[in-house]
């Protein structure tokens, strides 16, 4: 028998009217990576909550170095030695890194903090696994990069030997996830065992030992990873071929559709202007690609060029014609249609059937209403018309609420709107964040249509291998300014990654003559 | 096997139909707000008065019916303020300023009936819309403070309350034509002014109630069938989507708010203008620097009709009921307090309800759920249809 320090045998957890896992079994050898790959709803979150204790299976039973045990709940987990990095970090904003850590397990003396002898540990805890960070800054102060080494010092500060990684590479620059990786196999190679639950592919070839792959709640198989291929993984976690490559012809772009000047917009949670006098061009038929790591001023951009703040300075016109000072209406009907970056904040009515918010945007046109009554059987064949066009799938159609569909689904439905309607420029944010590889190929598919219909395209993103595939020509955004502008086929993932973490810049005047 | 489930297996899926309903959910978790209140309620009667209590709880479970034309006078008012609230509420603001708006829409509506001089009926009806504008002003400005500055509405409805109440107790107070200061309440309104009755003996109930419920339909239709309301409930359930949308969310705080005033600013013209089944006189108002409670109501009546404007109709008639009810328990010796005391539980369970509502309705639903799997356990949904229907009476 072979030597598993975690095995989940059989588990089957179900919920009112779906089987989230289905007669699972997943086996954890000590010191190994495991990685656990799935599409969105696949169930690897249920599985791992599962492991948490944050949730009972009916069926099946969890062992330990081959000894049945019960984690009723986290405290259960934690006692085992299974610590979690959550992918949404699980931090007191206004709290020190040192507090953070030890929070819930704080060494007292009567009742009175003992934090000298928490330093201590967490200090050379930091300097055995090279996880830098400063004991005594606050968590808002620093960067998610560190956030998430306060995140897995939290879980070598309590000694756990199980350590589960829910997709952590999300938030990260290319060369902090080189960092975290390195970081993953010294913990490997420390007799730590890891579940590394992620989408990429690549990261899974570069550090797994094996890989359990999980669709639609049922166990599909593990493998060794270094017997498999890209490509065999993915099709056991779609079920189908998936195109890596995103297939697209080179175009002439043609005029300017969008062009920003000098754009400057405030900051909300500090003095600073978030946006820094940004400059540029956006033409008909091709896709510019805003790159940069989250929270370098491409939100507060892409609301200023939607309507949802207010510029400090500059201006934003759009077709030739001026929408600096323009209401969110009249840009959306001077033909700016936005894929927002939350879908559940800005993109959808979640309490509306799918149905109402495929006509979100254009519900006061004729075609939906009449006198102010809203025609509901129009409202109906159009939305019928979409859910058929762009494959929205749905438990009943179009008055399924949409608080009920899959992430894919509900993304899917916003760009089926936005697409539809009338526009000369689409601005997609982030639109394929959390989403499984099948429905990243769809949308990939649809951004590069846009384009070849002569639309432009403005995409914001923050993952390295979109930037590069899907656009034409990408401007990287540092600390709310543009500092480099780059063509996607001469440059490389390392250098693109240099930018944006802002080791690299060019002068404006390079930046222009490169335009 | 197969035959014997054929006809539960029919009745199940037309349960479901019903179970998936959006209302449903809100429907029983009023219902069982209403019977946990009652069984509550009856438990106070009998700590209170043990000998009595069963006497006592008939009364305030049938006592409503000898009565059926008080029943809906007294819902008129409270049912345009739960409108008022209601309606508020759908765009997510909390209109706790029904009392000042009700007030407003009464004073508007008394100087109409006093100080002006109209042909027949034409007095009446300017009576009740002046009553509207009234009760429209003392919402709007609440409205515009709300989306111009970001002031909560809670917060200025509220103040609003007591402005409105002091300052029409005010106006009347110094108005010798409206005020007999040796009776401390506003004179006898003119027959004329009066709304007509609806010829109900020994009730003074009157054409309000008709214009209550309808305005409760007109809500209802402005809620799901136009553009308007559309923008409305978007922005009530998510207001971010809204604004992203281009919806003009200020100017739509303040209509809302101005409707909601207009709806509480009826009630209260509604309840002065009603008209009085003694000849010769009228209803009155009496400045005493009291908050008027109807607007109060107007805020349990919205709670236990889910805030949807049916829904708001009939939990306006059962509070009206059960309040008749309840004031023939004194009857048997009990305190009309009592009585509100049964509705106030009736309200806290209304709340505990709508967390309870999901476990109620996905334990119909689960346990029909449960009968597609295992065939031969249809026992079960032959229990559910009668429970389901025993709730529905």
């Amino acid at each position: 028998m072979e030597n598993y320090i975690i095995e989940m045998l059989n588990i089957t957890k179900e919920f009112p009217g779906i089987v989230a896992n289905d007669d699972i079994t997943l086996r954890l050898k000590k010191g190994e990576i495991h990685a656990l790959l799935g599409e969105n709803g696949a169930g690897k979150s249920t599985l791992m909550s599962v492991l948490f204790g944050l949730y009972q299976p009916e069926k099946g039973e969890i062992r330990m170095n081959g000894q049945p045990v019960k984690i009723n709940n986290p405290n259960d987990a934690n006692a085992l030695g299974i610590g979690m990095v959550h992918q949404h970090f699980k931090l007191v904003e206004i709290f020190t890194v040192l507090e953070n850590i030890i929070l819930g397990v704080e060494p007292n003396k009567m009742g009175f903090l003992q934090k000298q002898e928490a330093r201590d540990k967490v200090v050379a805890l930091s300097e055995k696994y090279g996880l830098k960070v400063d004991p005594d800054s606050l968590i808002e102060d620093i960067t998610v990069g560190m956030q998430q080494r306060v995140e897995i010092l939290k879980m070598l500060y309590r000694d756990n030997e199980i350590l589960i990684f829910d997709e952590p590479t999300a938030v990260l620059t290319p060369q902090e996830i080189k960092e975290l990786l390195q970081i993953m196999k010294g913990f490997a190679a420390e007799g730590k065992s890891i579940l590394f639950i992620t989408h990429k592919l690549n990261e899974i070839m570069e550090v797994a030992d094996r890989c359990s792959v999980l669709r639609k709640g049922k166990y599909i198989g593990t493998v060794e990873v270094q017997e498999t291929t890209k490509e065999e993984l993915s099709r056991m976690m779609v079920g189908r071929d998936i195109s890596f490559s995103v297939d697209k012809e080179d175009r002439n772009p043609g005029d300017v559709v969008l062009s920003v000047r000098d754009v400057t917009v405030a900051s909300k949670t500090h003095k600073n202007n978030s946006v820094k006098g940004v400059s540029f061009d956006v033409r008909a038929g091709e896709i510019v690609c805003l790159a940069g790591i989250d929270g370098n001023g491409q939100t507060e951009f892409v609301h200023a060029l939607t309507g949802l703040e207010k510029l400090v300075s500059g201006s934003i016109s759009l077709c030739g014609k001026d929408i600096t000072k323009a209401s969110i209406r009249e840009r959306s009907t001077s033909g700016m249609s936005h894929i927002p970056e939350d879908r559940h904040k800005h993109g959808l009515v979640l309490d509306y059937s799918l149905e109402e918010n495929l006509v979100l945007q254009r519900y006061w046109q004729p075609q939906f209403q009449n006198k102010g009554f809203i025609k509901f059987d129009e409202m109906r064949k159009y939305a019928e018309k979409l859910i058929e066009k762009f494959d929205i799938r749905s438990g009943q159609g179009p008055v399924t609420p949409a608080r009920s569909m899959s992430g894919g689904n509900q993304q899917k439905a916003i760009i089926a709107r936005e697409i539809d309607k009338d526009h000369e420029l689409l601005v997609a944010v982030q639109p394929t964040r959390g989403l499984d590889v099948g429905a990243i190929e769809y949308i990939h598919k649809q951004l590069i249509e846009r384009r070849d219909a002569g639309k432009a395209v403005l995409l914001v993103s923050l993952e390295l291998e979109e930037v590069m595939n899907v656009s034409d020509r990408i401007l990287v955004m540092y600390e709310g300014e543009i500092v480099g502008e780059l063509d996607p086929k001469s440059t490389t993932v390392q250098e693109l990654g240099l930018y944006m973490s802002g080791a690299k810049r060019d002068t404006p005047k390079e930046i222009k003559n490169a335009g | 096997m197969r035959d014997n489930n054929n006809s539960p297996i029919n009745q199940k899926i037309n349960i479901k139909k019903i179970t998936n309903l959006p209302g449903f959910s809100s429907f029983t978790s009023a219902l069982m707000a209403i019977v946990l209140g009652l069984i509550f309620g009856f438990f106070v009667m009998l700590a209170a008065a043990p000998a009595n209590a069963v006497a006592g709880f008939r009364y305030v479970l049938m006592g409503g019916l000898g009565r059926i034309g008080d029943v809906f006078y007294f819902a008129t008012p409270i049912l345009m303020t739960g409108l008022a609230v209601g309606f508020a509420f759908k765009m997510g603001l909390f209109n706790i300023g029904a009392s000042g708006q009700y007030t407003m829409g009464m004073f508007f509506a008394l100087y109409v009936g006093f100080m002006w001089d109209l042909p027949g009926a034409m007095q009446w009806i300017a009576a009740i819309i002046a009553g509207m504008v009234g009760g429209m002003l003392w919402g709007l400005i609440p409205g515009i403070f709300k989306a111009l500055m970001n002031v909560n509405e809670v917060i200025t409805s509220i103040m609003f309350n007591y402005i409105g109440m002091y300052l029409v107790d005010m106006l009347i107070q110094g108005n010798s034509v409206m005020y007999i200061s040796t009776k401390t309440r506003t004179n006898y309104l003119p027959s004329t002014v009066q709304i007509p009755s609806l010829g109900i003996p020994g009730s003074n109930v009157n054409l309000g109630i008709i214009f209550a419920i309808i305005f409760g339909v007109i809500l209802y239709i402005v809620l799901q069938k136009t553009t308007f309301g559309y923008e409305l409930k978007a922005t009530g359930f998510n207001k971010y989507a809204a604004e992203y949308a281009g919806m003009k969310g200020k100017t739509n705080i303040i209509i809302t708010m101005a409707i909601a005033g207009g709806l509480a600013g009826l009630g209260g013209a509604f309840a002065i203008l009603a008209p009085s089944a003694i000849a010769g006189s009228s209803m009155t108002y009496e400045p005493v620097n009291i908050i008027a409670a109807n607007g109060f109501n107007g805020i349990a009546v919205a709670l236990l009709g889910s805030a949807h404007p049916i829904g708001t109709i009939f939990s306006a008639l059962f509070i009206s009921y059960i309040q008749r009810g309840g004031t023939l328990a004194s009857l048997v010796g009990y305190k009309p307090e009592i009585i509100d005391i049964v509705i106030a539980v009736i309200i806290y369970f209304s709340a505990f309800a709508m967390i309870m509502n999901h476990a109620a309705a996905s334990f119909v639903k689960k346990r029909l759920g449960k009968v597609d799997k295992a065939a031969d356990t249809f026992a079960l949904q032959e229990d559910d249809p009668n429970n389901s229907e025993k709730g529905a009476e």
